[in-house]
């Protein structure tokens, strides 16, 4: 009786027990499960960049970070640059050009204000083309607008732009971040607290962390921001990311850099990773300027002696063969990657015609960032089976740009040339890769003449042909754009024409 | 020099410590004549294969024979450490003996410039000279060997001062002979012990160094194999292939702690009463 | 001991100033243009020029150094030309996280050390003694870095407890907590071996001090003669080791802070020398030393008072 009472008391404490170990457990489960169902709140999203904007202002500083935070989401252009690369209206809703390609007559969109309450119109505008190509103008693009002869203000809605000399690019050139259009109130300190006319004002700027940015109350289109707040959150290092991603800090990542870790993240079922293209080319950009690379012969070696596949292998698959400077997403692209197909046999013998049966020693700079530094080993392997003795040498940007790109103190290096339409540098003088070519230079200039579009097409396509034919350079491989986010965000671009992170079109499902 | 050996044939550590460092010279000189594989012959086929037969630590990510790199790279911490000694013990060693046979202001100069040294952030100034003279093997050398100077200068100056005190020194002053004569003489021969302890240990301290240095990009440039490159590149595939991470530390370590063995158990040897500098 | 410490500040104050001159002149000789890396490769001579103006890099060395000084002993350290930000708020912005980290490593250190090192010194020539002296031996010499991946390997890839690097922010103090344990734990490595080498050898000094001796005879118990008498005298220089440990992490910690990926002082430079933001680097270099000179000259004063015997160095 007594032992029996007495497992009933144990028996009845355990079920209690039980009963109760259970419904704590229902209860957290629960509380998980609400939490995971409200997931991140519907309208915030945090985008992971991999490199920190130094300033917020694109016309004071080149870094592509500062157009991946600020434009189009604060600052907006006259022209505006779509998820295909092509341009529509943005501050300026239409535009006529001259026949003969020199006057641009912007009509400006109405009722558009800026962040600090200021009325949009014509002066602005000619504010802030005028200090593009002022003589003491400090803006790291100021060569893409020297064509321009003077800015005029025909009505408060509208501004005329004169140039001294045709040029086909001046309206993607007006839709860059770098002519972004800004209050000459607020201009000297929009690098530190940035005042716009876009979507999003900014909140606030943790360095070395985060950036913040709200929806604008002011934006002339509210109902088509979905978005409240947005937070650029920097995470320099590809493991670091892939652990943001994984642990659920970050919703995005528009720009992943690394390739190598993208297979983690496909196994993950809560991520969609998308694969793009950008307008990065890497090339194994060349010194022409000295010996031996003034010699076509050992370009053409080194040409032939390029093995795409290898090289797209060690970006662990991600990336497409070029034979020229030009993005193949691009409508004028033309293959030219069997100009001087893969064939070492023919590398040694144009290499022993040059006069280096043995081949010769040269070194290559790299750039410190990761695809380079994947395809300098490759390369300083590639190149040593024709003979070619690489001696590498790894440098910081700093040391990149003074020694490599202004002194021309180099034979061989890596580098992605993310611009678009960057074809131009083969006929600029003095650029670094010492190419000087008469034939170029003249068809680059009936290129900037072209009004015609179509026209334009046909002859970047015969530029591309001279470029890949001179071998003024490596052509290596077109970078790829890794993005990565939440299954349920809508609308981010999955190609990056431009380093922009358009969150117009952004939602959550 | 009998009792050395009878009294090193009991000191375990000792023992240990030139075990791993005839591995660790071995290993290197081994791999002047053969490897496995050659050290760059790329292979993207194989890239991140595990360990099997015939790579026996697997393959990194552009499919080279990780074993082979790993061999050619204690060459390269051997060189570099070897080298930002060899600097550090011929110019700290004559700088101590003339501070210590000059005094004055000689003695008080370098006393302020060891204290300048030691006081820098050494990693800090590392980064920044290699960044001044540009990422090279050669550079990290220079960058080690400026942080050794001092060490042995300090190290010399007070073994040598101590000599300067001992009666048979006074006795040559006292017979005529120079500063120099009596230095080379009598003072270093009697200190030497304290420098051998004190080179092993800065050669431990110089490899560790020369692995960080590598492995923030800023030693021996690729394709040249170092280990703390090899680290550097294998983080970046954590998480497909973790075993390369775990070679080339353990290498560096097993090297470092050999050397280490090596220098306390010289110490307890040759002069149990010796008191050592640790840098680093 | 007033000249002895008169004498003892004139020489750090002298130090001081050589280590301003050498670090100005490094990096004024640091390769690479700031105007160049800000304005990019598009950047027109004409540009660049009217950026060096404006920063004022066309000055005369002398003036530079002098502006520079001038501000340090104003506590005016200018602003970053990369960010425009006041330096003092980015160093304040990243110490943050530097100095809990250090303080967590040297903490752990202690924590683990003095146990240890009493331990050893106990069981002194015995196996226990053996033990501990081979970890401490292994201890200095794994590199804290490859110590820092495998603990990475091992809790952050395989088993999934810890992050595998970054650092939330304090607005999150639990998960910033949780960031900072396997970098602390991969800094405190070496300090551990130190600090525990250090508590032996005190501990066997003063196991063989009279009053030690005394405290046996009078029949104290093994417990009360180890904790009470020997350790708290031998905890003088373990204290004095630990200092001067703690002024080399917070600058050491550059590396870790690399591996764990921590926004950092250590990361601060590092990042400051890839962006050639000159002024960040000269200032936080000279910061650094100041700390080291002051905790050297805090410990060999304190030694002065406290102890009359000759003066040790770590």
């Amino acid at each position: 009786m007594d032992s029996l009472s007495r497992r009933h008391l144990f028996g009845a404490a355990g079920t209690l027990m039980g009963a109760l170990a259970t419904l704590s457990v229902l209860g957290a489960d629960a509380l998980i499960s609400e939490a995971r169902a409200q997931g991140p709140a519907k309208d915030r999203l945090v985008i992971g960049i991999s490199l920190e904007p130094p300033v917020l202002d694109p016309t004071k500083n080149a870094a592509a970070a500062i157009r991946e935070v600020t434009t189009p989401s604060i600052y907006e252009s006259l022209g505006r640059i779509d998820r295909n690369g092509a341009i529509g209206p943005g501050l300026a809703e239409s535009w006529s050009i001259s026949e003969d390609g020199k006057e641009y007559l912007f009509k400006l969109r109405p009722g558009v204000t800026f962040h600090n309450g200021e009325p949009f119109d014509a002066s602005m505008v000619k504010f802030s083309l005028d200090r593009l190509f002022a003589a003491d103008s400090t803006n790291p693009a100021k060569s893409l607008y020297t064509d321009i002869d003077k800015v005029e203000i025909v009505d408060p809605a509208t501004v005329k732009v004169t140039l001294k000399s045709p040029n086909s690019f001046l309206l993607y050139s007006l839709s860059l971040g770098d002519a972004a259009i800004m209050t000459p109130k607020t201009a000297p300190t929009n690098d530190k607290s940035p005042v716009g006319t876009g979507p999003f004002v900014f909140k606030e700027r943790k360095e070395g962390d985060s950036i913040t940015l709200e929806k604008s109350p002011t934006y002339r289109d509210p109902g088509s921001i979905k978005l409240n707040t947005v937070i650029f959150k920097i995470v320099k290092d590809p493991s670091a990311q892939v652990n943001a991603l994984l642990a659920g800090d970050i919703d995005a990542f528009p720009g992943f850099q690394a390739p190598e870790l993208v297979e983690r993240l496909k196994k993950d079922p809560r991520f969609a990773v998308v694969i793009g293209t950008t307008e990065g080319e890497v090339i194994l950009a060349t010194n022409n300027g000295k010996k031996p690379f003034n010699d076509l012969k050992v370009r053409q070696a080194i040409a032939h002696a390029i093995n795409r596949e290898e090289l797209i292998s060690a970006e662990s698959g991600y990336g497409v063969p070029i034979g020229s400077h030009f993005a193949p997403h691009n409508k004028a692209y033309v293959d030219l990657t069997k100009t001087y197909p893969f064939d070492i046999a023919k590398a040694k013998a144009l290499l022993a015609e040059a006069g280096y049966p043995n081949g010769f020693e040269a070194t290559l700079k790299l750039p410190p960032v990761g695809y380079a530094q994947r395809a300098g080993e490759v390369m300083a392997n590639q190149l040593g089976k024709i003979g070619i003795k690489i001696a590498i040498s790894s440098l910081q940007w700093p040391q990149w740009l003074s020694e490599v790109f202004k002194e021309r103190n180099y034979d061989l290096t890596i580098v992605a040339h993310t611009e678009a339409n960057d074809l131009d540098r083969y006929a600029r003088d003095g650029y670094y890769w010492g190419y000087d070519s008469p034939e170029f230079k003249a068809k680059w200039r009936e290129v900037l003449a072209a009004t015609d579009f179509t026209k334009r097409d046909e002859l970047l396509k015969e530029a591309q042909r001279i470029v890949s034919r001179d071998a003024v350079n490596g052509f290596l491989f077109q970078l790829a754009k890794i993005g990565v986010w939440k299954k349920d965000l809508v609308g981010l671009w999955e190609n990056s024409p431009t380093p922009q992170v358009d969150l117009t079109g952004v939602y959550w499902k | 020099m009998n009792t050395f050996f009878a009294r090193a044939s009991r000191h375990v550590g000792f023992q240990v410590g030139a075990v791993l460092l005839l591995l660790f010279v071995g290993t290197a000189l081994v791999s002047l004549l053969w490897t496995p594989h050659p050290i760059d012959a790329l292979n993207m086929r194989i890239k991140l294969t595990p360990s099997s037969p015939s790579y026996l630590l697997g393959t990194d990510h552009l499919g080279r024979d990780v074993l082979s790199r790993i061999m050619v790279g204690a060459q390269t911490s051997i060189t570099v450490g070897l080298i930002a000694v060899a600097i550090g013990l011929t110019l700290g060693v004559a700088l101590g003996a003339w501070a210590a046979a000059r005094g004055g202001w000689v003695d008080e100069a370098l006393s302020r410039t060891s204290d300048l040294i030691f006081a820098f952030p050494a990693v800090l100034i590392a980064i920044l000279i290699t960044s001044v003279l540009g990422a090279s093997a050669q550079n990290a050398i220079l960058a080690i060997a400026i942080f050794n100077i001092p060490v042995f200068a300090r190290v010399t100056r007070g073994a040598a001062l101590a000599m300067w005190s001992r009666d048979f020194v006074r006795a040559a002053t006292a017979m005529g002979q120079g500063p120099v004569g009596i230095t080379l003489r009598h003072v270093l021969p009697n200190i030497a012990s304290v420098l051998i302890v004190q080179a092993t240990i800065q050669f431990a301290v110089a490899i560790l160094a020369e692995a960080g240095l590598s492995y923030l990009g800023l030693g021996a440039q690729p394709p040249v194999p170092s280990w703390g490159r090899m680290l550097r590149d294998a983080q970046t595939y954590i998480f497909q292939a973790p075993e390369l991470a775990v070679w080339p530390g353990l290498a560096i370590a097993l090297a470092v702690l050999g050397l280490n063995m090596l220098g306390d158990g010289l110490r307890d040897l040759l002069d149990p009463r010796l008191r050592l500098l640790r840098v680093g | 001991m007033l000249e002895f410490l008169s004498r003892r500040l004139a020489a750090a104050l002298v130090t001081l100033v050589l280590a301003t001159i050498v670090v100005f002149a490094v990096v004024e000789v640091l390769p690479g243009d700031p105007a160049l890396v800000m304005l990019g490769t598009d950047a027109r001579p004409d540009t660049l020029a009217a950026l060096r103006a404006k920063y004022g890099f066309d000055q005369p060395l002398l003036t530079r150094y002098l502006q520079w000084i001038g501000g340090l002993l104003t506590f005016n350290l200018g602003n970053s030309h990369a960010y425009g930000t006041s330096v003092s708020k980015l160093i304040g912005d990243r110490l943050v996280v530097t100095l809990p980290l250090s303080a967590l490593a040297l903490g752990w250190a202690a924590l683990v050390a003095i146990p240890l090192g009493v331990f050893a010194a106990w069981k002194h020539r015995r196996p226990g003694d053996w033990g501990v002296m081979g970890f401490t031996q292994i201890g200095i010499s794994v590199p804290n870095f490859w110590f820092g991946i495998v603990l990475v390997l091992a809790f952050a890839v395989t088993w999934q407890w810890f992050p595998a690097g970054g650092f939330p922010g304090w607005q999150e103090p639990l998960k910033s907590v949780h960031a900072l344990i396997l970098p602390a734990l991969s800094l405190s490595l070496g300090e551990i071996a130190i600090l525990t080498r250090v508590t032996r050898s005190a501990m066997l000094d003063t196991l063989r001090e009279d009053y030690v001796r005394t405290a046996r005879a009078k029949g104290a118990t093994e417990r009360r003669v180890l904790f009470h008498h020997a350790l708290r005298n031998a905890l003088i220089p373990v204290t004095t080791v630990a200092g001067l440990i703690a002024g080399f992490l917070v600058a050491g910690a550059v590396i870790i802070e690399s591996v764990f990926r921590l926004p950092g002082v250590g990361q601060l430079v590092y990042d400051s020398i890839n962006n050639r933001d000159l002024i960040v680097i000269k200032n936080v270099v000279i910061l650094f030393t100041i700390l080291v000179l002051t905790v050297n000259l805090l410990v060999d004063l304190a030694y002065a008072l406290l102890d009359p015997r000759p003066r040790i160095r770590a």
